[in-house]
């Protein structure tokens, strides 16, 4: 515990399980070289559907990284979250942690839909052959708290657990929620979000967004902030971070990464698009303001870029509203238009990515977007360096949540 | 410069009665609203019994749009946060819609909607490759649980953090500890907080089933749920709902409002023990108390009243009584403990919220709920556990706990005008 002094969110450690790299470092590639890996969905018993293309994760061997006792109760998202917060534990070199101070870790995860490949089968079992057929996991691997439970037990973490259960922007509350647990005494928390959306009946409940985009040539079904823009592209994966007391971090002799410096989050109504504007012109406003920040102090921004053409214009017009003049000169990016958006996880990636940019001063492009048509500075093509000391992190809910995060680069970086 | 929390208005949609009135009613009188499912046909299943909301969402004021759209369970939430906030006397209309927040919990959201239409595009689990074409046009709103927390916010002009919380069983004492810790925090100064489930469904109950966890009392089901009792065998299942207005004491009594009582505290802990087992030694429930003392500034001989979890598996009670000795130490003999759930059943995510609610009549009233069913001690489970009759007894402080698959250990801490060790 603390006693009075302020305590400082560092973001120490970063696990990533996306559909562009299965590990940070092949994620940053792909990041940094706007590579779009948008491609027709493969997953077994989806193919007849009318949604085609998707970010799916690929390569990926739970087997090889999760014992089987985990791996049999759960679905693949908890797979995910389970790999992507090893990962994370020992990106921040602290694999060994919580063997002697097991209440000063703690685990909080953001999930917007849960098990479903898992509840499906179970579904299958019960209206398919009966009751008794469904098996003893059903009740832990297809709910919303199943990867944060899952991370405590198998890591031996004991703090505060919590589980964020929202739209897209419930990824950027989640590490909010993890920041103020470490303010309020917790040590270390271990936070994020991934998702598995891409199972049959899991895709059938998701084509009544009308922001989802059905477009059946990967190359142009997700393109953000341009006139083209067709609506959004689910996808699976995340990620996981490792944020602890700052001080804790120097003392440890950990690399502070960055701050998490301010969070806010507004609502402003599910598909309300035109609103949105004002409500994460708010966020940000409110974010900046408790990170004790000034509109120009942010070098980028890393979008929501829902690609629904008044949504897109309602973040650009956001932007210009909580930053002044510096809202159309701030460079933005949006690496998931070539990723896809995978619900809660999403903005954890993009919060990876912010980071992963500020170390080093490369701002990635916005894959497969050439022809901007909002009042914004979109990079696009290549990756433009820049001395990068604060990011913004932005995301909307298709439910109607807005929030904004703002990272401050961590001096235990050379940049 | 410390912010307090009120606590300014209730709702609660429950098993035996909907609203507080009946509520109260129910639990006052050590009533039981457990029976034979007949929401759907439980044919097949082992524990064929529940407690079930007579609920007729048009006669509460819902309309017919709404009830097209939403689920069962955000029915359930709206009526309870209307009720509540009626009761807190809020007018949205002249509160800042930006410092209105949202914090409302959920274990299984929209799940009994995603059988339903599972069952339709599956052919009744004919085939894994399902026909989108059979699907009911609102689905996507069963897919994610932040549906609640939004339909809510939109029906209430919230424009402040909105949040679902699904952290199991403990979801609705945490929903009610995020609001507490928003408005504490100075993010909003009025949350609508609180926690909604419908699990009632044939696939809830069946994986319920599978681990044994429910009770197979088919023949007596308004006795079936027999917390602390030596002869209980499970928990049977409910649902419902429960909202709060958790407002800062200052805004609340700035414009006057009634205030129940305070949030003094909250905390959780995971347990990293076991997805659905628990340790007989209690520690990290233990734990979760004494933090949420510590945050209260109360001392354990200052506890009134435990509001338990006191689900009716034998793990449970003997895991909770050694958690709550472990943390009020000889006190805990002296302290009554009771379980709503002997009367209202479990309603996974909802009940924690629906339990403090509770708390805030008990402390209102001054009268500590029984424990319904309960006959035979069971040599484990050693505590005072208010046998069916309720109690009249002086309360400033009361403590609710609960414990939820993923291991999630929580606790809430209300004090009422003469609770506060200041």
């Amino acid at each position: 515990m603390s006693g009075q002094r302020t305590r400082h969110t560092a973001i120490t450690g970063i696990g990533v399980v996306a559909p562009n790299g299965l590990r940070t470092d092949t994620y940053w590639k792909s990041v940094k070289e706007g590579l779009n890996v948008l491609d027709r969905i493969t997953r077994e018993g989806c193919g007849h559907l009318p949604l085609r293309v998707a970010g799916e994760v690929r390569g990926f061997d739970p087997s090889a990284l999760i014992e089987d006792t985990f791996l049999v109760q759960t679905d693949r998202f908890t797979h995910f979250a389970l790999a992507a917060a090893d990962a994370a534990l020992e990106d921040a070199g602290l694999s060994g942690i919580a063997a002697d101070a097991p209440y000063s870790v703690g685990v909080v995860t953001a999930a917007g839909s849960g098990g479903g490949e898992f509840g499906q089968r179970e579904l299958q079992k019960l209206w398919g052959q009966g009751a008794r057929f469904v098996g003893p996991y059903q009740s832990i691997a297809w709910f919303y708290a199943a990867s944060t439970g899952q991370i405590s037990i198998r890591r031996g973490f004991k703090g505060p657990c919590g589980v964020v259960a929202s739209d897209e922007a419930g990824g950027l509350d989640a590490v909010a929620h993890a920041a103020r647990a470490v303010r309020r005494g917790t040590d270390v928390v271990v936070v994020g979000a991934a998702e598995a959306p891409l199972a049959p009946y899991s895709m059938v409940c998701q084509l009544g967004y009308p922001e989802l985009s059905t477009v059946e040539d990967p190359s142009c079904a997700y393109r953000p902030f341009t006139s083209a823009a067709c609506g959004f592209v689910p996808a699976e994966g995340g990620a996981v971070l490792v944020v602890e007391d700052a001080d804790r971090a120097h003392r440890r002799g950990g690399v502070v990464r960055a701050t998490v410096a301010g969070h806010a989050a507004t609502f402003t109504g599910a598909s309300r698009w035109d609103r949105s504007r004002e409500g994460l012109a708010h966020a940000i406003r409110a974010a900046l303001d408790e990170a004790g920040c000034a509109p120009e102090e942010i070098d980028v921004v890393f979008a929501d870029a829902l690609g629904s053409p008044e949504a897109d214009r309602a973040e650009a017009l956001a932007l210009a509203d909580a930053l002044g003049p510096h809202g159309t000169r701030v460079p933005v990016t949006a690496p998931k238009a070539g990723i896809g958006r995978s619900y809660c996880g999403a903005p954890l990636l993009d919060i990876a990515a912010a980071v992963l940019a500020m170390e080093h001063g490369q701002i990635p492009p916005t894959p497969g977007v050439f022809d901007v048509c909002h009042e914004i500075d979109l990079v696009t093509s290549t990756a433009r360096p820049a001395e990068l000391r604060t990011a913004l992190v932005l995301s909307r809910g298709l439910m109607g949540s807005n929030a904004a995060l703002v990272l401050r680069r961590g001096p235990g970086t050379a940049a | 410069m410390t912010r307090r929390v009120a606590v300014t208005g209730i709702g609660v949609v429950a098993p035996g009665g909907i609203g507080v009135p009946a509520f109260w009613d129910l639990l006052s009188n050590g009533r039981t609203a457990t029976r034979g499912i007949t929401l759907f046909d439980p044919e097949g299943l082992r524990s064929r019994i529940a407690a079930e909301c007579d609920f007729d969402p048009l006669a509460h004021g819902l309309e017919p749009e709404l009830v097209e759209r939403a689920d069962r369970y955000i029915q359930f939430a709206m009526v309870a946060a209307a009720e509540a906030i009626a009761d807190g006397g809020v007018d949205f209309g002249s509160e800042d819609p930006w410092r209105v927040a949202v914090s409302l919990g959920s274990a299984v959201g929209g799940t009994t909607r995603l059988e339903h239409d599972y069952v339709l595009v599956s052919e009744r689990g004919q085939r894994w490759d399902v026909d989108h074409r059979t699907a009911e046009p609102q689905l996507h709103l069963a897919f994610s649980p932040s549906t609640l927390a939004s339909v809510v916010a939109e029906r209430f002009g919230a424009q402040g953090p909105v949040q679902t919380v699904s952290t199991g069983c403990t979801s609705g004492l945490d929903a009610v500890g995020y609001g507490s810790h928003t408005i504490e925090e100075g993010r909003a100064d009025i949350c609508i907080a609180g926690a909604s489930d419908s699990p009632i469904s044939p696939i809830t109950m069946a994986c319920f089933d599978a681990i044994k966890a429910t009770s197979p009392n088919n023949d007596d089901p308004a006795h079936a749920s027999r917390p602390f009792d030596a002869h209980r065998d499970g928990f049977v299942m409910g649902e419902g709902a429960a909202v709060l207005v958790l407002e800062e004491l200052e805004h609340a009594r700035a414009r006057g409002a009634h205030v129940y009582c305070e949030i003094g505290g909250y905390a959780t802990f995971g347990n990293s023990y076991h997805m659905t087992g628990l340790t007989s030694e209690g520690l990290e429930m233990a734990r979760a108390i004494d933090t949420t003392l510590d945050h209260a500034r109360v001392d354990p001989t200052d506890i009134d009243y435990v509001n338990a979890h006191g689900s009716g598996t034998r793990q449970n009670d003997r895991h909770e009584t050694a958690a709550v000795k472990r943390s009020l130490g000889a006190h805990a003999y002296d302290t009554p403990m009771s379980s709503i759930k002997s009367m209202v059943g479990h309603s996974l995510g909802a009940i924690g919220a629906i339990e403090v609610v509770a708390c805030v009549l008990a402390l209102a009233r001054q009268v500590v709920p029984p424990t319904a069913n309960y006959e035979t001690p069971d040599p484990e489970c050693d505590l005072d556990y208010v046998p069916r009759t309720a109690r009249p007894r002086r309360l400033d402080n009361v403590l609710s706990v609960g414990s939820g698959f993923g291991g999630f250990q929580s606790a809430v801490l209300l004090t009422g005008p003469g609770g506060r060790k200041r």
